[in-house]
């Protein structure tokens, strides 16, 4: 295998068979580049997705009242379920341990004027904590804060789209907005990157709110945040034992599913990163049909390269080689220029992945990448299946009697 | 040299089964010169084939130097065929991508040599045919009759027992055949024993004996006065 003759005898006949080692270089480098290519894309593809669902907090469990359908404890089914302030915080006295910030939410929409403008918007009703579980980013001013809601201030917090509705090119801190019968003043103008839709919403104190509301103590629904460090089983135990605190407060029968829903984040990035996996099986499967099609292709050139072959092989046999060093000889070579082209073709991919960068952002790939080992796997898989490829013609070849081989076309 | 008894050798062809030799004996001693002579079909080329292990016989006995040469596997009899024997072909059988002396070494290779000594070697059968100055050169910058000799080099530079040779005129013009019988009658008077199938009569003549074949027997084995080719014609 290492005898320096051997591979004088091989660089000799790569030398002088341009063609066909260009030819099946070519096909193995080809195969195993495509391949690495499309795993990155398929990575890319994935990175792009993750990027999607990291709009909101992922560790935010979103509480909502629903209506029950099970009577239970004396109540009928159909009763609808409220949440007040007294579960808020409830939610902070007992599970101290798992949270990081809460916050309710009191969903309305009013009609606003400003000057001559009037427009209708979402409004929500929140606590500080909100701005982090949604991610908002404060352009200027400031956010609802802890004096606001004490105090039940009438201080907004506007969305960009709002402002530029309404204010156009005035500078909107500090002017006072008209709801009904009160105005409000803007503290602050928020954006976010999640559309248009959010940032035509108007933040206010729920507190104030209420008060608007005949001071009553409802709220719509909560979203509390636990903290990261928990991971996501954890995030699943709270969220059972969030669900058994409130249907246990609340009247709710244990099997009713339709009285609070919870949703958790966590969960669902966990059921999207799913879903991109199955992508990525998808682009592997293309990957390995990649593969299969390039050991196809280098298996009918090796036929093809010993059909070629024949003659001398044959000549070869007359002067005295054994099957052995025929089947050697034509191994060696597949193998050699597999393993080269294979390599050349590996390390192109990779260097064209790792340049990629952000390029393909509008295909929603972003920094496609191949880890190493799933390249030299395939690289390798591609060699030994070549070998394999190039065997089963070369011992056919050194088993043809050299007779039939010499014989006059 | 070659002792062959009661040989017999049939093709398939489907079903049916074509009986080519029918029994030949033959004995050939050493630093013979015997042409095989016949038309097409008579079975010249089978017997050939089978003396030089290129094909098995069904039925009968060949002793080549007195080894039996009887069911041999592949690489038994491709290390026999390298010690024992070496082949010219009508059609040369040159590697196309090789120069003349890389041809003429590579029995050399197969025996094991180191490249030194095959170079040596080579270049010394290559000048005993005259070619030694075309040693770099590609069979495709070679005339026929150059080839042929080329390829008489290499038979020759493993030092076989038997050469064999199939029609090594066939594909010569007549001066050039001339050249390449010489060399041949060269070769046998200084003692190789050489076999050579020939359908050709004044080719034939100029071997010491012709043995004819006819519908796989040999129907006249007789010694004949060599015609001697000229070296310089």
């Amino acid at each position: 295998m290492f005898s320096r003759d051997r591979w004088q005898e091989i660089f000799q006949t790569i030398r002088k068979n341009r063609l066909r080692t260009v030819l099946s270089g070519f096909t193995v480098a080809l195969g195993i580049f495509i391949f690495i290519v499309l795993f990155g894309f398929g990575n890319g593809l994935k990175n792009s997705f993750k990027q999607f669902f990291l709009d909101d907090a992922t560790n935010t469990l979103w509480i909502s009242p629903g209506k029950t359908s099970k009577p239970y404890r004396g109540f009928k089914a159909n009763r609808r379920i409220e949440f007040d302030n007294s579960d808020l915080k409830d939610i902070q006295d007992n599970f101290k341990f798992f949270l990081e910030d809460i916050t309710p939410r009191i969903n309305r929409s009013a009609k606003v004027k400003y000057k001559g403008e009037s427009n209708n918007y979402s409004f929500r009703g929140v606590a500080p904590g909100h701005q982090s579980i949604e991610k908002t980013v404060i352009m200027q001013g400031r956010y609802i804060n802890q004096d606001d809601i004490l105090n039940k201030t009438k201080n907004i917090v506007i969305g960009r789209l709002v402002a530029k509705d309404l204010f156009k090119e005035e500078d909107p801190i500090g002017k006072y907005l008209e709801m009904g019968p009160s105005a409000f003043k803007v503290i602050g103008i928020f954006q976010d990157q999640s559309g248009d839709r959010e940032e035509r919403i108007i933040y206010m104190p729920y507190t104030t709110r209420q008060l608007i509301e005949k001071n009553n103590d409802k709220i719509s629904s909560i979203i509390v945040s636990f903290r990261p460090e928990m991971g996501y089983k954890t995030s699943l135990l709270f969220e059972k034992q969030l669900r058994q605190f409130f249907k246990n407060k609340k009247a709710i029968d244990p099997r009713d599913n339709n009285g609070i829903y919870i949703r958790n984040v966590a969960d669902q990035i966990r059921q999207n990163q799913q879903f991109a996996s199955v992508l990525q099986l998808i682009v592997a499967f293309v990957g390995i049909g990649t593969l299969i099609a390039g050991i196809i292709g280098i298996s009918n050139i090796m036929v093809f390269v010993v059909k070629e072959r024949t003659k001398e092989l044959g000549i070869r046999k007359a002067l005295g080689a054994t099957p052995k060093s025929v089947i050697g000889m034509v191994l060696q070579e597949s193998i050699f220029i597999t393993a080269l082209s294979g390599i050349f073709g590996m390390i192109l991919g990779i260097a064209l992945l790792s340049n990629m960068g952000d390029r393909l952002e509008r295909f929603f790939i972003i920094d496609p990448y191949i880890e190493n080992s799933t390249a030299f796997v395939a690289t390798f898989l591609l060699i030994v299946f070549g070998a394999i490829a190039g065997y089963i013609p070369a011992k056919r070849a050194a088993s043809i009697k050299p007779i039939v081989a010499l014989r006059d076309e | 040299m070659i002792s062959i008894k009661n040989l017999h050798k049939s093709y398939k062809m489907g079903d049916s089964s074509l009986h080519v030799l029918k029994g030949i004996d033959i004995e050939v001693g050493e630093g013979e010169l015997v042409a095989i002579m016949g038309s097409s079909g008579s079975g010249k080329s089978t017997l050939l084939n089978i003396l030089g292990m290129l094909d098995l016989l069904d039925e009968g006995e060949y002793r080549l130097d007195n080894v039996m040469i009887k069911n041999l596997n592949e690489t038994t009899a491709a290390n026999y065929r390298n010690k024992f024997l070496g082949f010219v072909f009508q059609s040369f059988n040159l590697i196309n991508y090789k120069t003349a002396l890389e041809n003429v070494s590579l029995p050399l290779y197969y025996q094991g040599l180191g490249r030194k000594i095959r170079q040596e070697k080579a270049l010394e059968y290559l000048e005993k045919v005259g070619l030694k100055e075309w040693a770099s050169h590609l069979p495709s910058e070679l005339s026929g009759g150059q080839k042929q000799r080329v390829a008489i080099a290499r038979a020759l530079a493993s030092q076989p027992k038997v050469l064999l040779a199939d029609e090594p005129t066939g594909a010569l013009d007549s001066k050039t055949s001339m050249e390449v019988m010489a060399l041949i009658q060269q070769i046998n008077n200084e003692g190789k024993t050489i076999l050579v199938v020939t359908h050709e009569l004044d080719i034939a003549q100029m071997c010491k004996r012709v043995v004819t074949l006819k519908d796989g027997v040999i129907v006249k084995d007789e010694k004949v006065k060599q015609v001697i080719v000229p070296t310089h014609v």
